[in-house]
């Protein structure tokens, strides 16, 4: 095992497939030899493997999915990356419409290996248009799955996933976790779509959490054992497949539950789990589940008031002590 | 000049479309048809003319107005009406109908519903083509309508950008639905749009196959080569209204007649007689040969079941991931 950033672990991931497979093309706007993508994550790939594989596109965000759809109906395995994730809303035709469907419409005659790459997540003060979190649109899309990964190690092996897999996959970076450090194996690994991930043991409550939101639970988590409240954190991984055993698994044992994420929390990723959890364990649950979400307001720019909407440990600390009054 | 043998496939073609609009269009009235439909009748010659300069292998991307692309391209007759038909033996196993018909077998990329959607798509086939080194072309279909949408900028800007093997069929038959072209655009000629993205623009008569034929295998033979994309305009009309019962009463009855007497099946019959290729007696014979295709086509649809309901919740996926990649 060695420690590596997010950031890397995507490069590492993104390289290793390209070397694999010679159907493996990157394409996206500036993620070739001038910049190497607006996050660094393609850095050194348009050296390494020509700018024919590693293509920088104009500012055409649905025919940068349109072409990768195209490609991958026709023999290749395309990865292409939308620069911020709100952006996608300028390509969900060929996400949803195109993309997620066809394999279906058509009768199953043809798969479409995409992959869409892009950063979500509020943090670092660039305001509406480059800050959202809209997991839920993709989630709520039939024939597109949705990898959401927390760390060094689901990074790599979700993307290796999603790169050998034979369905469309949303691929969501979350931009703070570009720099979070991690282990991750020297040998070659996967990680299985649909397959949540216990980051915290704990036998009181459980906190679902996503991306960036993991590590916050984590961090509420060491809060709140200080105060004798023991948390398990546990991390779907995926939400579109969702592993839905995991998450009642835990909360027949804890009896209480706390969604975080960070998008809205109307009709959001919080919205689904909790109600997955009503239908399927409520004589479990020795309290009401709680969410913990972003209040339904477009990301603000100015630092105080984005910070007020961004879920933190202390609100999350709050949320788990107020299920225990 | 085009090869006997091809041009009475061409015209076998062009009347196998016309009998099976036709006939669509009847089993509509009868209610045998669900949804809805938008008929090719009189936009023949594009499909043919384009069709014809392709190989089995080459790819084309489709519309709502697509029966006539499919069965260029080669399609059965027999899996396009099932499929129209909503029955489990149709080309998408009844979940695409109408709008949505695929034959990957034969290159047929599948029609999409939302107009102008297919032109980024064809140009990713052609960056396919590229990267894997073939020398495939692809034939993306749309109508004028198509052209004001964003993705004919960002994809034919790409296709162009990257010389990419592909070429854009503009089938301009006048009207979006209901809105006429010059409401909705000041420009004649869509294929001057070619300019803004540095490659050729042609404008043709899309009721004279032989001048399809013509502007497309320059298009094929330059893109095969290399030369990267064309756009193609092929000026043509629908015959019918845009779907169903529509009457199109948007546009004048003396209008109308003026295209039907340009009708495409007509004028290459005339044609072909006065080159001295089809006689009458040959007429008549491929006549009654593609009814009876087009007949075949439609039993075998009618007596084909329909799909078991629980397969609506099957083909969303492939295989699962986590099954796969471990």
């Amino acid at each position: 095992m060695r420690e590596t950033t997010v950031r890397d672990a995507l490069r590492e991931a993104l390289r290793e497939e390209m070397q694999r497979d010679k159907r493996v093309f990157l394409l996206g706007e500036d993620i070739g030899r001038y910049w190497g993508g607006a996050f660094g994550v393609t850095k050194g790939l348009a050296e390494e493997f020509g700018d024919e594989r590693v293509r920088d596109t104009p500012i055409s965000e649905s025919a940068i999915i349109g072409v990768g759809v195209g490609a991958a109906i026709t023999g290749m395995r395309p990865v292409a990356e939308i620069m911020f994730g709100d952006l996608s809303a300028l390509a969900m035709d060929q996400i949803c419409n195109q993309a997620a469907k066809i394999r279906y419409m058509f009768g199953g005659q043809v798969n479409v290996p995409l992959v869409i790459r892009t950063p979500f997540g509020a943090g670092v003060n660039i305001a509406s248009h480059h800050s959202q979190s809209l997991e839920a649109w993709f989630m709520h899309t039939p024939g597109l799955y949705v990898a959401v990964p927390s760390t060094p190690y689901d990074a790599k092996g979700l993307l290796k996933t999603a790169i050998r897999g034979h369905n469309p996959v949303f691929f969501v970076e979350h931009k703070l976790l570009y720099p979070v450090k991690g282990l991750i194996p020297d040998e070659d690994y996967t990680v299985p779509f649909g397959v949540a991930d216990v980051k915290r043991e704990g036998e009181d409550v459980t906190i679902v959490a996503t991306l960036y939101m993991v590590h916050k639970a984590l961090a509420a988590a060491e809060q709140l054992s200080k105060e004798g409240i023991s948390t398990e954190v546990v991390d779907p991984r995926t939400l579109s497949p969702l592993d839905k055993k995991a998450i009642v698994k835990s909360v027949k044992k804890t009896g209480r539950m706390v969604v975080v994420t960070e998008d809205c929390k109307t009709v959001g990723v919080s919205a689904e789990i909790a109600a997955i959890v009503a239908e399927e364990a409520l004589d479990y649950l020795d309290a009401p589940i709680k969410r913990v979400a972003e209040p339904d307001t477009p990301i603000p720019f100015s630092p105080s008031l984005e910070q007020f909407v961004i879920p933190n440990e202390k609100i999350i600390v709050k949320a788990v002590k107020e299920i225990f009054s | 000049m085009v090869e006997k043998t091809k041009l009475l496939e061409m015209y076998r073609q062009m009347l196998t479309i016309r009998h099976f609009e036709e006939k669509v269009f009847e089993l509509y009235g009868q209610n045998l048809v669900p949804g809805t439909i938008h008929l090719y009748v009189g936009q023949e010659a594009v499909a043919v003319g384009v069709c014809a300069n392709l190989r089995r292998d080459d790819y084309i991307t489709s519309t709502h107005r697509g029966h006539g692309h499919c069965i260029a391209k080669g399609a059965q007759l027999g899996r396009v009406m099932a499929e129209i038909l909503g029955k489990g033996t149709g080309y998408c196993k009844g979940k695409g109908g109408s709008m949505h018909i695929a034959d990957f077998s034969i290159g047929m990329l599948g029609a999409t519903a939302v107009v102008g959607a297919g032109i980024p798509i064809a140009a990713g086939a052609g960056l396919s083509i590229k990267l894997r080194g073939t020398d495939q072309i692809v034939a993306c279909f749309f109508g004028e309508g198509a052209s004001n949408q964003g993705t004919f900028h960002e994809g034919i800007n790409m296709a162009a950008i990257w010389q990419l093997p592909v070429i854009f069929v503009c089938e301009n038959n006048l009207y979006a639905m209901g809105t006429r072209q010059s409401r909705v655009m000041l420009i004649e000629n869509i294929a001057d749009r070619a300019a803004a993205y540095g490659i050729p623009g042609i404008v043709t008569d899309g009721n004279d196959v032989l001048a399809v034929y013509e502007a497309a295998r320059e298009a094929v033979e330059r893109a095969r080569g290399g030369g990267g994309p064309t756009l193609i305009e092929c000026k043509t009309y629908r015959h019918k209204g845009h779907s169903r019962f529509d009457p199109a009463a948007y546009r004048s009855k003396e209008e109308v007649a003026e295209w039907l007497k340009r009708d495409p099946v007509t004028r290459f019959e005339n044609k072909l007689g006065e080159m001295g290729v089809l006689s009458k007696e040959q007429v008549e014979k491929i006549r009654s040969e593609t009814i009876a295709a087009v007949e075949e086509a439609v039993k075998f649809a009618m007596e084909s079941p329909y799909p078991k309901p629980e397969e609506a919740l099957e083909d969303v996926y492939a295989e699962r991931e986590s099954e796969t990649a471990k």
